[in-house]
């Protein structure tokens, strides 16, 4: 019985760092790192079968929904190799498994010394699995190669093993098989975690030194702060201290996930388990900080640390204006748990007051906005998410625009976008419309490599605006949903572009202007006017809808004056019918907006604020 | 309470359901009763007279009766002798005005002349027809099966037997439904020996074959600006022959507008019998359950067949005069509507929707180009 008495188990604070296997599970969404990391509990019997619940690492009901892990935890398991009869203690790191938040997976990588690589082997690597893999091999992580899912039909574990080998530089049969659905495999994949990672080594007698891969507000314990311990001894005596801004914090609590929180005397050298403070607010524990003890601090941190940058900004109002301190609470809360958003608050004379928001990434921004909506109970209207520009103007002046309403209208010398290095993967059918696409975000091809016979990696520099304008859902349709994207900043560069104002009865709608390049102007005009005139029911008077850059309108349509509105059957019971109807309609009237005298309903700025190519389905929301 | 109470009788049968038609009646097989519909109706016009009984007993001191209108499904479809109970018993409950307008709906298929007669000599003086349109493909769409030919027919019958008032409706706006269409039914129409026009525009109903047919794409609702000129188009060719409107959807003779349908528009008291049937009283609105089984079952079973009632609050009495009164000519009095509200419908007077010599006389009265959109304006009033 390779599983240990958890009683008999060696004891967290008093483990050998020799006994000890540190690892993450580097996967894309789906391939079955949930079930996987399921499956394991059971085995090592940390959880117990009748407590067994699907996903359950996954704390957010949109973690479990999405199948996506937005935050990383570790769970401790004890485990006796059936290779060698000894005890281990295996710390699963989980990690996010999205590109937004790849500064939060590195930090997961460093805390650990193996990775396992797990990849569906009816599916193949993905772009994000890849640049994650990549990660963990410069951080010089032992990668155990594992195809999932070899229960399915569809299953082709020979050409996976085969990519995964090239890729890592192993034998195809290195390749592990397991399927986290009916347990195959899972038992020798723990044996060989204690076989091929290496022990964590570290100095027990040196100033304690422990990296903070996460870091989670909970509403009882305030923040939750995930270590792993490099050096010394963290213990429930010890005052703490964070390396980069040199606050002290009391240790109120030391303990392990087993996979509930299991409190300890402290951690020892190469051991991972959480640290309760007091604080109450993530961003005074950051991810990637050391901490380190007030008594006998370090001199040197761990390396890493960085500051999460915003990428994407996006302006998020409630449909409900009385909702405004609602929203402004409900974001001051989810800051607490999440250190990379940022927002100030804005007016926009079309959507009323808000808050200008800033994202990691689309993933960020949609999860953030999810959580907003189901958390608070609000119901949000949010703005087309934009890149942060720098523009510098005749007279030398240097202005950050996060927002296209604050663009200059005055001479501008110059702007400069930030531009990312993106690498697709697909099937090599796909190579030519991804080329097209590629080449009309104004993207530059870098270089193409075959991963397997029929299989490439493309990568391109594109500029940010390009992808988080519905670049993804392009490049899914354009690859029947077979191409995986992954991107990273690399810097800025000077771009054409200009500023595109819509006006509706000559009025600008700030909520509408957008910042694109000057040959996408005419296209971007064209789209916005002739969405609007869809969207936008007929009023008293004719609406003009013009698209503009500067003074010069580039795009017209028009909303011709309403001529029928009227119910031609009003008898018995229709009268009370449509008393109702027009009850009902003075809930609409209260979420009309008025933009100069013309009438906007919400789900006209919902729709055109979409990036919905389909004017059917935004038709279908009126 | 001693107003007088109007009744609408419902007859929720047909011998099939049209494809645009989403009102509260049933085909011999929806009903699967396994008997004919001669056998099903007697023992409805039992039921109808128990309602009137409890109607009696409700409404105790109303005056003579004095408008009835039966509408359906089919009310034609009913023998004579049937409908000639119910009359009988209302009379003999409420007593009848002695100018009492008694309308019928009739299908100008199922019609004889002698069955006309009949209806007459059993004291229904106003028929109503529905001819819908004079253009095969039109009716095609609409899913109706007569002859445009037996509306010429049935009404000169009607006429031949000795009724004075006959009115016909139309339905415009329908898929396929061109303007020289509606100008051929227009005129087909005024050919007829006819005192009243009730012309429709088409309502897609949810839940009807025409709006499963809609949204697969297969037929394709008229534009709205289209179906705006056809309003224009009627109202000038009834108006030249001498037909004027008097409700959004009207028109009559000089003193032949329905006074039963008046009554709806000017709130006043009216009871309906049968499934599904709304009532009035007073500020209070009551409907009966739905289906002519759950009718039965709760008239046999000595219970009110009423489903669900509402006592209109000040403010919704309000808001039904003011949608209701708007569709007439002389439309609703400016003081009675909040003076926050003024300003805003002024623009719709500028635009000329609304009467200008009416507003200087202190009411809100409706030009030709606002009726069209007199629920915008009713929403600019009420909301």
């Amino acid at each position: 019985m390779p599983a240990i008495d958890l009683a008999k188990a060696p004891q967290p604070s008093a483990t050998n760092p020799a006994q000890i296997r540190n690892f993450c599970i580097i996967a894309h969404i789906d391939h079955g790192k949930s079930t996987l990391a399921d499956r394991m509990l059971g085995i090592t019997e940390v959880v117990e079968q009748r407590n067994m619940r699907a996903q359950y690492l996954d704390r957010m009901d949109i973690e479990r929904e999405r199948g996506i892990t937005i935050k990383s935890q570790a769970v401790r398991l004890p485990w006796q190799s059936s290779l060698d009869g000894q005890e281990y203690i295996l710390n699963m790191i989980d990690t996010p498994g999205h590109v937004d938040f790849t500064y939060e997976v590195s930090r997961s990588l460093a805390a650990c010394e193996g990775a396992i690589l797990l990849v569906d082997c009816a599916q193949g690597i993905e772009a994000q699995t890849l640049a994650n893999l990549y990660l963990a091999m410069e951080n010089n992580l032992t990668i155990i190669p594992v195809l999932n899912k070899i229960d399915l039909p569809a299953a082709q574990p020979e050409k996976f093993a085969e990519e995964l080998a090239k890729l890592i530089g192993c034998k195809p049969e290195d390749c592990l098989r397991v399927s986290g659905k009916t347990g195959d495999g899972v038992k020798e994949l723990l044996d060989q975690i204690c076989a091929q990672i290496p022990a964590p080594v570290g100095d027990p007698d040196a100033p304690a030194r422990a990296l903070i891969f996460d870091s989670v507000y909970d509403t009882y314990r305030g923040v939750v702060t995930y270590v792993r311990v490099v050096d010394g001894h963290l213990s429930t005596r010890d005052q703490i201290q964070m390396f980069s801004t040199g606050v002290r914090h009391e240790m109120l609590e030391v303990g392990v996930i087993s996979p509930e929180p299991v409190v300890s005397k402290g951690l020892g050298v190469g051991e991972v388990g959480y640290v309760i403070t007091g604080v109450k607010d993530v961003r005074q524990s950051r991810v990637g900080d050391t901490i380190t003890t007030y008594h006998n601090p370090t001199k040197t941190a761990l390396a890493g640390y960085k500051d999460p940058k915003p990428m994407v900004f996006s302006g998020l109002y409630p449909l409900d204006g009385a909702d405004y301190p609602l929203l402004r609470e409900a974001l001051d809360k989810l800051q607490l748990n999440d250190a990379a958003l940022v927002y100030e608050p804005e007016t926009s004379a079309a959507l009323g007051f808000g808050f200008r928001c800033g994202f990691l990434g689309l993933l960020h921004m949609e999860i953030v906005r999810e959580r907003l909506e189901r958390e608070a109970g609000l119901s949000l209207i949010s703005t087309a998410p934009n890149v942060v520009y720098r523009v510098t103007r005749d007279d030398g002046k240097e202005m950050i625009v996060t927002n296209p309403s604050e663009f200059p209208d005055g001479k501008i010398a110059a702007v400069f976008e930030p531009i990312v290095r993106a690498t697709v993967l697909a099937p090599s059918e796909f190579i030519g419309a991804i080329m097209e696409l590629c080449q009309e975000r104004r993207g530059t091809l870098l270089g193409m490599d075959y991963l397997s016979e029929d299989r490439v990696e493309i990568r391109y520099t594109l500029p940010l605006a390009e992808i988080v304008f519905d670049f993804f859902d392009q490049l899914k349709s354009k690859t029947r949903g077979y191409a995986s994207l992954d991107y990273e900043p690399i810097g800025e560069a000077e771009g054409d572009l200009v500023k595109v104002d819509i006006l509706l009865q000559g009025e600008g709608v700030d909520a509408f202007s957008a910042i694109v390049h000057k040959d996408k102007a005419y296209a971007y005009g064209v789209m916005m006017t002739t969405k609007l005139r869809e969207l936008i029911p007929r009023q008293q008077f004719e609406v003009p809808i013009q698209a503009a850059i500067g003074s010069r309108i580039i795009a017209r349509e028009s909303i011709r004056a309403i001529r029928k509105d009227v119910l031609a059957k009003c008898y018995g019971g229709d009268i009370s019918r449509k008393r109702k109807l027009l009850e009902k309609q003075k809930e609409g009237k209260k979420r009309m907006k008025m933009v100069g005298r013309v009438e906007v309903p919400q789900e006209a700025f919902i729709a055109a604020l979409t990036t919905d190519s389909d004017p059917e389905k935004a038709k279908a929301k009126k | 309470m001693s107003a007088p109470l109007s009744f609408y009788v419902h007859i929720p049968y047909c011998l099939r359901r049209c494809g645009y038609c989403d009102f509260n009646t049933y085909t011999p097989t929806e009903l699967k009763t396994g008997s004919d519909l001669a056998a099903v109706s007697n023992g409805y016009i039992d039921q109808l007279i128990k309602e009137i009984d409890l109607a009696k007993l409700e409404v105790s001191d109303a005056k003579p009766i004095p408008t009835i209108f039966f509408g359906g499904g089919t009310p034609t479809l009913m023998e004579v002798s049937d409908l000639g109970r119910v009359l009988e018993h209302l009379k003999l409950r409420f007593g009848f005005a002695k100018d009492i307008e008694i309308t019928i709906e009739a299908n100008p298929d199922t019609v004889t002349k002698e069955k006309l007669a009949g209806l007459l000599e059993i004291g229904i003086n106003r028929i109503s027809f529905g001819m819908q349109s004079a253009a095969p493909h039109v009716l095609a769409v609409l899913d109706r099966t007569h002859n445009p030919e037996n509306v010429i027919k049935a009404t000169n019958w009607a006429k031949e037997v000795g009724f004075k008032e006959i009115s016909v409706d139309l339905i415009y706006g329908a898929p396929g439904e061109s303007i020289s269409d509606w100008e051929a039914t227009i005129d087909a129409a005024l050919k007829l020996p006819i005192t009243h026009i009730s012309a429709y525009a088409l309502i897609v109903e949810n839940g009807t074959k025409l709006a499963a047919q809609v949204k697969r794409g297969e037929v394709i609702i008229p534009e709205d600006d289209q179906t705006a000129d056809k309003y224009l188009l009627a109202d000038k060719k009834f108006s030249d022959a001498g037909f004027t409107w008097y409700e959004l959807s009207n028109w009559a003779k000089p003193d032949s507008g329905c006074r039963h349908n008046i009554a709806y528009w000017e709130n006043a008291n009216w009871w309906g019998i049968g499934p599904g049937a709304h009532s009035h009283i007073s500020g209070k609105r009551f409907w009966n359950v739905k289906h002519p089984n759950a009718y039965r079952e709760r008239i046999v079973g000595g219970l009110s067949p009423v489903m669900e009632s509402e006592l209109l609050s000040e403010s919704e009495k309000e808001s039904e005069r003011i949608m209701l009164q708007i569709r007439m000519p002389h439309g609703i009095p400016l003081a009675s509507i909040a003076p926050s509200k003024i300003s805003q419908l002024e623009n719709y007077k500028e635009l000329g929707h609304l009467d200008s010599a009416m507003w200087q006389a202190g009411r809100l009265g409706l030009t030709l180009s606002g009726r069209l959109i007199a629920d915008r304006i009713v929403q600019e009033i009420i909301l």
